[in-house]
């Protein structure tokens, strides 16, 4: 049962992944990412990561995609203004692609199986141990990522506005 | 019951599966990145990769029953979003100053 979720989800977010890079409207680019985002929390909540689904969905499908589309609409983007590149470098892209995905999966492919599954702590994705983690031992990268976020929209804002002269 | 389920979970579905899974949508996001012009959909092609990043870091961290897999994959979607902030304001600025968002309008950058 579990293994039919798995294909299912591996299937659609793979396909909405395809959608993302062969669509031309942006907007339904983002839209096909979101449903890729989707699938992938789907993936989280199959690998007993609870919290990381939640905050994925949160994070990516919520604020990040969010943004994407505000920039599409203040850029007026939502028409097919884009200039396609010639077909010989498409197909060279497509070429190099796929040979990029064989030669990464040929060099997994031969990867023995992970020993030792801790099969006894399945609570790890559970937000009491993840916080437990977080503010004990991450308490530091915790705190400069806060830094780091203000670093940010402090650049943001200078960038994004306009010039004063 | 509910350990059960969970336990066959993560039994059922090989860690390969996980690795494959990652390694086509890294592949879909390169592609993306070589295949399209527009900056915006470039962009979201390398969140694409990030994201495959992300699912096995979990898988791997889930695998050994390790919480700090999952801490990471915490921090890297806090840079990320920082990220995506900056990257935006970055393009907006590019649509300011040359009004499109073709990739090889900013071929001058080479110079």
């Amino acid at each position: 049962m579990t293994l039919y979720i798995f294909y299912f989800l591996s299937f659609l977010a793979v396909l909405s992944a395809f959608m993302v890079v062969y669509s031309k409207n942006p907007v339904h680019s983002v839209l096909y990412l979101i449903v890729t985002f989707f699938a992938i929390a789907g993936h989280y909540i199959l690998l007993n990561a609870q919290f990381l689904a939640a905050v994925h969905v949160i994070v990516y499908a919520g604020a990040i995609m969010v943004l994407f589309l505000y920039v599409i609409m203040m850029l007026n983007l939502n028409q097919e203004t884009e200039p396609h590149k010639s077909n010989y470098l498409k197909l060279a892209a497509t070429v190099a692609g796929g040979i990029f995905m064989i030669v990464l999966i040929g060099s997994l492919k031969g990867v023995e199986k992970i020993e030792n599954l801790n099969a006894a702590n399945q609570s790890a994705g559970l937000i009491k141990n993840l916080g437990q983690v977080l503010y004990r031992d991450y308490m530091l990268p915790f705190e400069m990522a806060s830094i780091l976020f203000l670093a940010a929209m402090v650049g943001a804002v200078m960038l994004g506005k306009n010039e004063l002269k | 019951m509910v350990q059960d389920t969970m336990a066959q979970t993560l039994h059922g579905i090989p860690i390969n599966a996980y690795l494959m899974l990652s390694a086509v949508l890294f592949s879909i996001g390169v592609l993306g990145v070589l295949y399209r012009r527009n900056i915006i959909v470039i962009f979201m092609c390398i969140e694409l990769m990030l994201n495959a990043v992300n699912l096995l870091l979990a898988a791997f961290g889930a695998y050994r029953g390790d919480s700090n897999g999952q801490i990471f994959v915490f921090f890297i979607m806090a840079v990320a979003a920082a990220e995506v902030a900056v990257g935006l304001a970055i393009l907006v600025m590019i649509y300011r100053n040359t009004k499109n968002t073709d990739i090889d309008e900013l071929s001058r950058l080479k110079w």
